[in-house]
């Protein structure tokens, strides 16, 4: 049978087995949509109890940290649409440099967000294992970086993740690169444009708020 | 309240009992018409048709859709009924009480305490006298408990870091189980209790044979200065700290623009979580006492401020 | 039987546990789930025998706590949910629509392993020295009070919820896209819009459980944590969160169920399933709506009034597709040819437990007697005649009527319609009276009780023997079947259906040639013989 090694016996072409790996994508972001949902949920309901526990908690975060952490996450998406863009089976050097380059950054977020835990952690904040802060706010403050610790510590999770995938496909772009991997390419796009968008969120949600003029 | 027409008909033991009981009936009669229709066809059916059986089987109902709106409609009637109808009767039952305040329960690890304004203590008992609403102020030490009457049809969690208030009321003396209903480890099971309800002439004599202890608000005097509540809110002090005299029962301007009525639980927040609710115009100075005084500790402060009520500041 | 089939492709041990085939997953699933079951059941052997007496004489109060949560979460996790999606549904869906094999058999595969990690895990934690929490976790009490092996429980539940979500996805993957040609949406049979149903709810509400379980496991952990009430947590945030996926869940344990009584009821009364658009959008107006009452689990708890009505409004609305569907099928008898196979005893059995189960959860459902009967044995009750008298008669229904399909080999037809019935009055005695217990006011979860219920505390452990004999039946007569039966024909019921169509047992890659779908499904001619839905 020629057409086994093409694609499995279930589908019945090429085309047909890409874009049901692609709709397998889809349903899966949907299910990590719901998982940062609930925590979502979570700091809402808390935020509304202790509006300025949690705001004073945010002005403890760093921002310029937070900030940079964005720019760093928007540029390894552009990266990664750009490698998706680009990839045939010729052009396939430049998408992995382009891989490479976004893994690259994903560990740079990753590094970043360790100073700041440590910087944290020097400013006793983190909750269960040093956290003093002094004041009637530090029921809010220590929800406030509950929430926060837990939130960043999945998304980076997430992150590592999406490194190994994307350092995997930089690897076959590299050495032996077919039409097939474009698919796994898209697939493995949509999951890190997706743990991007869950980090704007979570930009939103720990650095702004306390942070506005009023 | 139309139920004292029905003949036959059993009065609960208490006034919401009694509804509960006839809407238990209600869902019964609904059930086993619903039930009974259903068995009937499913007999029918089985009986007519079966495979043996040489019977009419041309011309079937070949169009759903009225049958399929008929009984979803009719279901969806049926339930708006009930619904209706559980729902006015648990407004009835879980209705704010008035505020006035009988009797604190406390639940811990494995136990009931009850404590009556006088200061008489029980545990894993409470006596009160029938015919007249009393009013139940729940909080939990540890976990989760459940304060459940089965003869009252009456049930109300009582969850830690908040009070519960729950009005109860026996129309006949006796002895009835109370139970803890919801899972709180080991002795879960062994929280259990008893309700006394007796005539108002022999429920006095018993608040008068108890251990004399002191009245609660007493107590919560003794600890208002102890705590060094007085440091602030006594005559004298530094601090600007609104006085506590007359403040019970009355609405309070908060520094948001807001005003709430100073009632148990805003009482409560102010000791446990001062920062939540500032009085207008003082400063947010009050230090918290989460954790530095117990739920004990706190209906007897509570019921002191409550004391105050009547003097004027 | 000279070509080979599924099961005589290869016989190493390397072809089971590597497999990529959905049905031979299935078989893997099928093994473990009885694994499970049976030490569930075993834990509830030993509560019903504890509670034929008013005191605490054969186990402690520790003990007893451990053995319901254990039986509980065993249960729930590791046997209702998985039960018909994982094992009938994964044998049969591929068949149903025609192809060779799920979406991502490789992802099938693994999600048996994640289940089984977790599975493992879970026992680990129970026999380390168990949970004592209740299925429900409830803070604070799991976070901050029990001695007992939570994180380890917790991580056990939160693994094998990749695994569920896994299945949901490859189910919802292969009906979209590799439907066999002329297999329309309104051409598939309902069982597959029940499971879609299903896997949209896994899909959807496993993660909030996931997510929920982590912040238990990170408060227990540090000791401190976003419930804790000592610093303004709320111990009320935590059942929502729980409830928003448990009671979805519930959903997920009773759908599967409802779809293989579609096949039951039609294949058994030779004619097509009775209002079949209304049936099937039934199904996903369950899943949708089921995620707007979750709140009914809290009426008592202090939630608000206003919330508390929605609640129950939003239960009394999921009701009514429950409603349409039971009525549904009793239309579909009339002027049936109905049979009395095992099978459809199981069937008929069904829509009796699950009509009484639904209808006390709507006294569950109306707020005023909720006050009364929460946490008491009437939610027991309530919840058993579903899961049990519903979905696992249902599964039993299925399993027997797949089994000449899956198996190759035919049962004993006398033996299965004794345990039918038997099962059924060992079920109807167990809990029964527990409906009476409730009503009167014993509260669940209790060790020691007072002594005026020990008369409906007997009845029910009686029954609880006799059921436990009933279910241990199956396990000989069809063990035996699946060795020494006599081979079954492609379709032994004359059923249309695409399963139907092939060998029974199927190749390995189910059809030797692409089935096209010409029709409806169920449908049968004017002497009542299937019409198979690619002829
Ligand atoms: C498979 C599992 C399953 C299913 C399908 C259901 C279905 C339903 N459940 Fe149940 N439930 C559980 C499993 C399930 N439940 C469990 C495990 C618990 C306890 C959890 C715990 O605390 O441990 C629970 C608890 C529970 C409670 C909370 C009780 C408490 O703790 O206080 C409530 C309250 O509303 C409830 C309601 C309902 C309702 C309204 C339905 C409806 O979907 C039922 C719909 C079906 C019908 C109604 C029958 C058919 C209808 C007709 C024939 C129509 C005609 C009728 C009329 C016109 C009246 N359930
Ligand atoms: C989901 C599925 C499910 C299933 C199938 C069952 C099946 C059974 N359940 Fe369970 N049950 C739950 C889900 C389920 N239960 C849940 C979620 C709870 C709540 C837990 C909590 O409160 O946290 C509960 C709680 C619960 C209680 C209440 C405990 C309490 O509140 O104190 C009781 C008491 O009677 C009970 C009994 C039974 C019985 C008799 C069976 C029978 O149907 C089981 C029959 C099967 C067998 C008996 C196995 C086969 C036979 C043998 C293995 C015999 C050999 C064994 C020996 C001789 C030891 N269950
Ligand atoms: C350091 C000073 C200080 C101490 C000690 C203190 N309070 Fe206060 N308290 C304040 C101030 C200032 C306010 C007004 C601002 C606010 O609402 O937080 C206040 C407000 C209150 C209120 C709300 C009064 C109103 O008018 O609405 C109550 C009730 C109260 N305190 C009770 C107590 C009790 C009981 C204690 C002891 C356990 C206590 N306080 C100890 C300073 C103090
Ligand atoms: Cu206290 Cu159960
Ligand atoms: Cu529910």
């Amino acid at each position: 049978m020629p057409e086994r090694a093409a694609f499995a016996p279930q589908y019945a072409s090429v085309p047909h087995r890409d874009n049901t790996a692609e709709l397998g994508m889809w349903v899966f972001i949907a299910t990590e949509v719901l998982l940062f949902g609930g925590l979502i949920l979570a700091y809402f309901v808390y935020r509304h109890a202790f509006l300025q526990g949690f705001a004073e908690g945010s002005r403890h975060t760093d921002i310029v940290i937070g900030t940079t952490n964005t720019a760093v996450l928007l540029t390894s998406s552009f990266l990664v649409a750009w490698a998706v863009e680009v990839f045939s089976p010729d052009t396939a050097r430049l998408s992995a440099w382009l891989l490479t380059g976004a893994a690259c950054l994903g560990l740079f977020f990753i590094v970043l967000k360790g100073i700041e835990y440590s910087k944290e952690y020097d400013e006793h904040l983190v909750p269960g294992v040093d956290f003093q802060f002094a004041g009637p706010l530090a029921n809010g403050v220590q929800l406030f970086f509950i929430f926060y610790f837990v939130a960043t510590a999945i998304h980076a999770l997430h992150m590592l993740i999406g490194i190994c995938l994307l350092t995997t496909l930089a690897a076959i772009c590299r050495k032996a690169p077919t039409a097939r991997h474009h698919t796994a390419l898209h697939s493995a796009a949509l999951y890190w444009h997706f743990v991007d968008v869950v980090w704007i969120f979570l930009f939103a949600l720990i650095y702004l708020p306390g942070r506005s003029s009023s | 309240m139309w139920r004292q027409w029905i003949p036959f008909w059993q009065p609960g033991l208490s006034p919401q009992s009694g509804d509960v009981d006839l809407l238990f009936a209600g869902l019964l009669i609904a059930s086993a018409v619903v039930l009974g229709l259903l068995f009937f066809l499913l007999t029918l059916f089985c009986v007519r048709y079966r495979s043996g059986n040489q019977t009419d089987r041309e011309h079937r109902v070949a169009k759903s859709w009225h049958w399929e709106v008929g009984w979803t409609a009719a279901s969806l009637v049926g339930f708006l009924g009930l619904f209706v109808w559980g729902a006015s009767v648990y407004f009835e039952m879980y209705k704010t009480p008035a505020d006035e305040l009988d009797v604190f329960v406390v639940a811990k690890q494995w136990m009931w305490k009850t404590q009556h304004p006088g200061g008489q203590a029980e545990i894993n008992a409470l006596h009160v006298p029938v015919k007249r609403p009393v009013r139940l102020v729940m909080a939990s030490q540890d976990v989760i408990h459940s304060f459940f009457i089965p003869a009252l049809r009456l049930k109300h969690d009582v969850v830690p870091g908040r009070y519960q208030d729950l009005e109860i009321e026996v129309d006949r003396p006796g002895q009835y189980h109370l139970f803890c209903a919801e899972y709180c480890g080991t002795d879960h099971s062994g929280m259990i209790g008893e309700i006394v309800a007796m005539e108002p002439a022999d429920f006095s004599n018993w608040l008068a044979q108890q251990a004399p202890s002191s009245p609660l608000a007493a107590e919560g005097g003794a600890l208002f200065r102890e705590l060094g509540c007085s440091g602030c809110h006594g005559n004298g002090s530094k601090v600007r700290a609104p006085p506590l005299e007359g403040v019970y029962g009355r609405p309070v301007p908060l520094s948001d623009g807001s005003t709430v009525i100073a009632d148990d639980k805003y009482i409560r927040d102010s000791i446990l979580l001062p920062r939540s609710q500032i009085v207008a115009s003082y400063e947010p100075l009050m230090p918290s006492f989460e954790g530095k005084v117990s739920e004990d500790q706190l209906l007897r402060l509570v019921m002191y401020i409550k004391s105050l009520a009547g003097r004027s500041s | 039987m000279s070509e080979t089939n599924y099961l005589t492709t290869d016989y190493t041990l390397r072809s089971w546990f590597l497999t990529t085939d959905h049905k031979r997953i299935a078989i893997l699933y099928f093994a473990s789930l009885i694994f499970f079951f049976f030490i569930g059941g075993a834990a509830a052997t030993v509560i019903r025998i504890e509670l034929a007496t008013p005191q605490g004489d054969l186990v402690s109060s520790d003990t007893y706590n451990r053995l319901f949560t254990m039986h509980g979460i065993i249960m729930v996790w590791f046997f209702l949910i998985p039960s018909i999606p994982n094992t009938l549904g994964n044998f049969v869906v591929p068949l149903m629509i025609g192809a060779r094999d799920l979406a991502f058999p490789r992802l099938n595969l693994m999600s048996w392993y994640i289940f089984m990690l977790g599975g493992c895990t879970t026992l680990f934690a129970i026999f380390a020295g168990g949970i004592d929490t209740g299925w429900t976790f409830y803070t604070p009490f799991s976070t901050l009070y029990s001695n007992s092996y939570v994180i380890l429980a917790a991580a056990g539940v939160f693994i094998a919820g990749f695994s569920s979500i896994l299945t949901g996805l490859n189910f919802i993957v292969s009906i979209h896209r590799l439907r066999a040609p002329g297999l329309t949406w309104y051409r598939l049979p309902l069982f597959l819009w029940s499971l879609y149903a299903t896997s949209v709810i896994l899909v959807l509400a496993t993660p909030v459980l996931a997510i929920t379980l982590l912040l238990i496991a990170t408060e227990r952990f540090f000791g401190v944590g976003i419930f804790d009430p000592r610093i303004g947590g709320d111990p009320l945030l935590f059942q929502h969160l729980f409830w928003f996926y448990s009671h979805p869940a519930v959903y997920i344990m009773i759908l599967p169920g409802m779809g293989v009584i579609n096949e039951l009821i039609s294949c058994f009364s030779r004619k097509e399933v009775f209002g079949y658009k209304f049936v099937a959008w039934a199904s996903l107006a369950i899943a949708a709506v089921g995620f707007l009452v979750w709140g009914h689990h809290m009426f008592v708890s202090g939630q608000s009034l206003v919330a508390s009505l929605v609640f129950s409004f939003m239960s009394f609305i999921v009701a009514v597709p429950s409603a349409i569907k039971v009525f549904n099928w009793t239309a579909t008898l009339h002027k049936g040819l109905l049979r009395f196979d095992a099978p459809m005893l199981y069937a008929l059995g069904f829509i009796g437990l699950f009509t009484i189960g639904g209808l006390t959860g709507l006294f569950l459902a109306c707020l005023a007697y909720d006050v009364h009967a929460t946490d008491t044995y009437f939610v027991v009750a309530h919840f058993h005649y579903i899961m049990v008298g519903g979905m696992v008669t249902a599964y039993f229904g299925g399993l027997h009527y797949w089994w000449p399909k899956i198996t190759g080999r035919l049962y004993s037809e006398h033996w299965a319609r004794a345990a039918a019935v038997l099962i059924f009055f060992g079920f109807n005695l167990t809990f029964f009276p527990q409906f009476i217990l409730g009503a009167e006011g014993m509260p669940r979860r209790y060790h020691i009780y007072p002594p005026e219920f020990q008369v409906w505390n007997v009845l029910s452990s009686g029954g609880a023997a006799i059921l436990a004999l009933a279910y241990l039946m199956p396990l000989f007569y069809l063990g035996y079947s699946a060795f020494f039966g006599p081979r079954a024909p492609a379709n032994p019921w004359d059923a249309p259906g695409l399963e139907w169509q092939t060998s029974s047992p199927p190749p390995e890659h189910n059809f030797a040639t692409q089935p096209v779908v010409t029709r409806k499904p169920y449908q049968y001619n004017r002497n009542f013989q299937a019409e198979p839905q690619n002829a």
